[in-house]
């Protein structure tokens, strides 16, 4: 274990980074540039931080681990912290992605830069306390406040409808964080404590156990987003510059798995298994209704949210079927998936920095032009699709074969989502890619740049790694999963054990 | 060394792929060509080394999937089967490869062209050494996508792209099932490593499968679903309509990917899977019905069809089917042994048709051929030894191996083998019908277009060398194996890598077949033949006249049997609706109109009179997130406190 707070350290650096920013004064564009390069060196530096908790990582343990602890809110809840092989992955993924972000808003980002950066600044402390925070009401104020930052960026700096996508946004958040809020006072009230590893060990009576996974449920399905609440999404990606889709696709979206593997499953095993069957057909309902929809989308980004709640559905699904592969899939396609979509919502921003539309209709013919970036969006198209060989195939797979184990029908219809996928997506690649090369707008248009080379190319190198060697994900989280899913079935066997004794009356 | 047959066309188009620009299209021609003549040399060396000396091997190369109690390996299995196909796929990709350096020259993207066809090479291989389903599932996708890579090679073609897409998407309704079948192995068997699966498979015999209500026998439930596979990939009846249009893709894809290997996949993966197969007589029912119907099928529609690569496309399409039926009625190696001939005799008829098109300058259409005989006589010749092969005339390879497959159906005892038997026959007069109208109408005759027929000219060398090494292959691939395919040594050469059951001696019983079955093919070779010379050569006005007056037939047969416009119709055209629905009234109507529009009408409806709201909804929510941040803290402090 490292002697100093290392993961109190990868959590507010960004912070850090934000209040330099703050202190920036000067001529607007010294301040932009200055700006742009402080924010980059705080990404890459907590991202560099962050590969410490990586390397010392004991993957062999479920336990949490780089655990700290501080009195706080004079010990009615405690700032604590820690991650686990369910957490870290989240964490790494969300430290890796931001510098990303940071270099795709290099040009497109002309007006108020400084705010713009100090917000995704803010964000990114508030996303890694998410996955890290061990206290419930640390976790909330994570959760919840890494909404405003989002709003901003969207608000602020998004596209004509953008007030729009953010009051749908609010709309749909303000109901679930209300329910999870008396859901936790439920919880203390019960447990006596907020402290996350006790109340996972914590037995809570049914009755309980019901509502708290409802009020959750209310929450995490909507930030997944699973439908029906899902229409938030398409907008919010719509109006939002690049760098927010990436994020919100990303890592906001996984929130809300990282919560179901989190609380739902493990605080509230006997909910989960009654409202199972709810979660897969809602799940079914996601992966071949959006995908229909996706079909017929004409903007590209829209496109690509809505498949984004397609391979949401694999992730809800596997991790509701509470089996190793079903779990560990779930995980693995939310990283998968972080990785992929975040690349295609920058390959989108590529052609809509150079011709300033999403419409698939105003491409055609691209691969005349730019031969790389059609072989970069050819990778993420199949990984999208879920070729074996990317990283798509075996979040995909281990879902799928996961959750066959406890219910074939499910899966046999999530299977379907295989062959939509492919006609959604290859429909989009011909479109904007293939074809003659005709619209006058896109004569002259230039291949990627070195810099958008050198911020797809690691993605590219990731998606097809882990297609081939998806090891150190899987084996990142295995401990955990097993713990996860065999506390589960202990909890449901008891259940059952208790069904069988002859009731004391 | 079996690494290297493997690795090396993946390396070759590593190279085209990156450094192509780099290096120059001819280095990179040459670059995989030569490593593809080197793996095709281990291959022979393997082939011998495995299926004579008896060397079967395993391979680990590394872990891919391990999660919970599922572990899938990077492995190579090498015995018999998978040496029977590394000499298919390496010695036609090799002659590919050769084949179009002359046949692409003009094209400017030559290095990616050879990436690709490296590049399918490649996953074709994985395909066939691996050890476990999901590896074979990889191969399986991966030659998917080089199939869409290089039927879409000329990208600005619509209906190259429109081709490419349809093979990716019919494929993967195929794909649907293989998936399926493969969760269904592993529910019941907690493993999908061959080795495993096939030990335990005796032990599911009687086990059943609640699927969606109907109590499956699981065998006959994982077999059906891992064929719905196989006949997506080997373009089976139901699922053939990608085949044809895929036809849209340079000839040498054609020749390679769609004609001597990947449409195979399907025909080896129930070969490698007889373990399971042999315990599932009723899926076996369904695999000979489905084969006998698409050979027949596929035959009838090849009798109109005026594109050149169309109708050699139909002709493989019912050769898969003959594949299959000799799979159903249980005599895998036979099945085995017509994919092996097939494959050299097709690929040389596909690599024929190409140097026809090549001499005519992209003309495809028969009708406008003509006479080309004395213009091109060595391709002329090529082809017609290619058809001598496909129509099963004497002592060619075609010959052995698709009486084998005739006189197996009539020797099954399957409830369909009778079916089979019938069909296969018609369709034999039906192939030799149609190949023979092919070569009537393209060679000889009138010259119907005297502009390209004077322009025509025989292909470089680098296009009619392979042509001569496959014609080679259509005549020594029959004869020389037929104890080892369809005789005695079959027990000894396949080993454990073919699974005969106990009671199945289907070998034994179709050498004891009546002498007027294994006549009736030869029959029908030359029926076929004498009424296409009577049509084509004797009396040229005879088929218009034909058509004309069974102009309802003939339309039938020339539109395909209506296939594609009846997925049209009832597939395609309502999954749009529902699309457009699902998003206009689902999304737009339902959801957002009774959810966040119409609350948000409502709240604004009330707001407005109290405030004037700017774009402060952010506010509105931090206030709120205080307030609750606030209400938490105070419950703690005096509920919680006690």
């Amino acid at each position: 274990m490292a002697s100093w707070p290392v993961l109190s350290v990868t959590t507010f650096l960004p912070i850090a980074g934000a209040l330099l920013l703050v202190l920036l004064r000067g001529d607007q564009d010294a301040v932009n540039r200055n700006a742009r390069w402080i924010a980059l060196w705080t990404t890459l530096v907590t991202f560099a931080v962050s590969l410490v908790l990586l390397w010392k990582f004991d993957p062999s343990s479920a336990e949490f681990q780089f655990v700290e602890k501080a009195k706080w809110l004079s010990g009615f809840a405690s700032y604590q912290m820690g991650v686990d092989g369910i957490s870290l992955p989240f964490v790494i993924l969300t430290t890796a992605l931001m510098p990303f972000c940071i270099a795709a808003s290099w040009e497109s980002i002309e007006t108020r830069v400084k705010e713009y950066m100090i917000a995704f600044l803010v964000l990114e402390t508030l996303m890694i306390g998410t996955f890290s925070a061990l206290d419930l009401v640390l976790f909330y104020l994570f959760f919840e406040g890494g909404l405003i930052p989002m709003f901003l960026i969207i608000g602020v700096w998004g596209g004509p409808r953008r007030v729009y996508a953010s009051f749908k946004f609010f709309l749909y958040t303000l109901l679930g964080s209300v329910l999870m809020l008396l859901a936790i006072m439920a919880m203390y009230w019960s447990a006596g404590t907020t402290d996350i590893p006790t109340l996972i060990r914590f037995s809570f009576s049914p009755e309980l156990q019901k509502w708290a996974w409802l009020a959750f449920f209310a929450s995490f399905a909507v930030k997944m987003p699973m439908w029906p609440v899902h229409t938030w999404l398409p907008d919010a990606h719509v109006e939002a510059p690049t760098a927010g889709s990436v994020i919100l696709a990303a890592i906001l979206l996984k929130m809300g798995g990282y919560g179901f593997l989190r609380f739902s499953l493990p605080m509230f095993p006997l909910a989960s298994a009654d409202f199972a069957p709810l979660v897969f057909a809602l799940s079914v309902v996601a992966i071949i209704y959006t995908s229909l929809v996706a079909m017929m989308q004409d903007d590209i980004k829209k496109l690509i949210a809505y498949s984004s709640v397609a391979h949401m559905g694999f992730v809800t699904m596997g991790i509701f079927a509470a089996t190793a592969q079903g779990v560990g899939g779930g995980i693995f396609q939310m990283v998968s998936h972080g990785i992929v979509s975040g690349a295609l919502f920058l390959c989108v921003g590529v052609v809509y920095d150079r011709i300033h539309t999403r419409e698939i209709a105003a491409y055609g013919g691209l691969v005349e032009r730019m031969p790389l970036y059609a072989a970069a969006f050819m990778v993420f198209t199949m990984a999208n699709v879920g070729l074996p060989g990317t990283s798509g195939f075996v979040g995909e797979f281990l879902t799928l074969i996961g959750t066959f184990r406890v219910n074939i029908p499910v899966a046999t219809l999530a299977t379907l989502g295989v062959i939509l996928s492919a006609a959604y997506a290859l429909w989009v690649y011909r479109k904007v890619i293939f074809g003659k090369l005709e619209k006058q707008k896109l004569m002259d248009i230039k291949d990627l740049g070195w810099r958008e080379i050198v911020v797809l190319a690691p993605l590219v190198f990731f998606t097809i790694l882990f297609g081939f060697y998806p090891k150190p994900v899987l084996d990142m989280s295995q401990a955990s999963v097993t713990a996860l899913v065999e506390q589960y079935n202990q909890a449901l066997g008891g259940k059952k054990a208790a069904a069988l004794l002859p009731r004391p009356e | 060394m079996y690494q290297a047959i493997v690795f090396l066309p993946l390396l070759g188009c590593l190279i085209a792929g990156f450094f192509g620009r780099v290096i120059g299209a001819r280095p990179s021609e040459l670059i995989t060509t030569l490593f593809l003549f080197a793996s095709a040399a281990l291959s022979w060396i393997a082939f011998v080394r495995v299926g004579f000396g008896h060397g079967d091997e395993r391979i680990v190369l590394m872990t891919w999937i391990a999660s919970g109690d599922l572990k899938v390996d990077w492995a190579l299995r090498i015995d018999t089967l998978t040496a029977v196909m590394l000499v298919v796929v390496t010695t036609v990709s090799a002659l590919v490869h050769l084949y179009s350096i002359g046949y692409m020259e003009e094209d400017p993207h030559r290095p990616r062209f050879f990436a690709y066809l490296s590049l399918f090479t490649f996953a074709m291989l994985a395909l066939v050494t691996a050890d476990n389903l999901a590896q074979v599932f990889f191969g399986w996708e991966g030659v998917g996508l080089a199939s869409y890579l290089l039927i879409g090679f000329w990208y600005h073609k619509p209906e190259a792209n429109a081709a490419a897409i349809k093979a990716f998407i019919v494929n993967r309704v195929g794909d649907f099932g293989f998936a399926l079948g493969i969760f269904a192995i592993f529910m019941m068997t907690k493993s999908i490593d061959f080795d495993i699966i096939f030990a335990q498979a005796p032990a599911l015999v009687g086990k059943t499968i609640n699927f969606f209500g109907w109590h499956a026998d699981a065998l006959t439930l994982i077999c059906l679903l891992l064929f719905m596979g196989a006949m997506g990939k080997s373009a089976q009846f139901l699922l053939h309509t990608w085949l044809p249009d895929a036809m849209e893709g340079p000839t040498p894809v054609s020749a390679l990917i769609h004609a001597a290997t990947m449409v195979t996949a399907g025909v080896f993966m129930v070969a490698r899977l007889s373990p399971l197969f042999e315990l599932a007589p009723n899926a076996l029912t369904v695999v000979t019905l489905v084969g006998a119907t698409t050979a027949f099928f596929a035959a009838t529609v090849g009798l109109v069809q005026n594109d050149i690569k169309r109708i050699v496309a139909y002709s493989t399409c019912s050769q898969l089917g003959y594949m299959f039926v000799a799979m159903g009625v249980g005599a895998y190696s036979v099945g085995m042994w017509h994919l092996f001939t097939h494959a050299f005799f097709k690929a040389l008829l596909f690599l024929g048709s190409g140097s026809v098109i090549h001499a005519m300058h992209h003309e495809q259409d028969i009708r406008h051929m003509g006479g080309l005989h004395k213009k091109i006589p060595f391709t002329y010749w090529m082809m017609v030894i290619g058809t001598l092969a496909l129509t099963g005339f004497p002592f060619t390879a075609g010959y052995f191996s698709k009486d084998a497959i005739i006189e197996a159906a009539f020797a099954g005892r399957n409830p369909m083998a009778l079916y089979a038997f019938i069909m296969t026959v018609v369709a034999a007069a039906l192939t030799s019908f149609y190949s023979w109208r092919l070569i009537f109408k393209t060679f000889h005759g009138k010259p119907h277009d005297h502009h390209h027929y004077e322009a025509a000219h025989e292909s470089p060398y680098t296009m009619l060398a392979p042509l001569g090494v496959l014609a080679a292959g259509s005549i020594l691939a029959g004869y020389p194996f037929k104890e080892y395919f369809g005789g005695h040594h079959v027990a000894e050469f396949f080993r454990e890598s073919l699974k005969f059951g106990d009671g199945n001696t289907i070998l034994d019983d179709m050498h004891h077949v009546p002498l007027a079955v294994a006549l009736t093919p030869t029959v029908m070779m030359a029926l076929g033949f004498a009424v296409s010379w009577y049509f084509y050569i004797r009396k040229p006005s005879i088929p218009a006249e034909l058509a004309r007056q069974h102009s309802v037939l003939y339309r039938f047969l020339l539109n395909k049997w209506y296939f594609d416009e009846i997925y049209e119709f009832i597939l395609v055209r309502p999954a749009k609706w529902l699309g457009t629905t699902l998003w206009k009234r689902g999304d737009g109507w339902l959801i957002d109109g009774f959810g966040p529009d119409g609350v948000s009408a409502r709240v604004l409806d009330v707001t407005r009179n109290v405030v004037r709201l700017q774009s402060g909804y952010l506010y509105h929510y931090a206030f709120a997130m205080l307030i609750g941040a606030a209400m938490l803290m105070t419950y703690f402090m005096f509920a919680g406190s006690h």
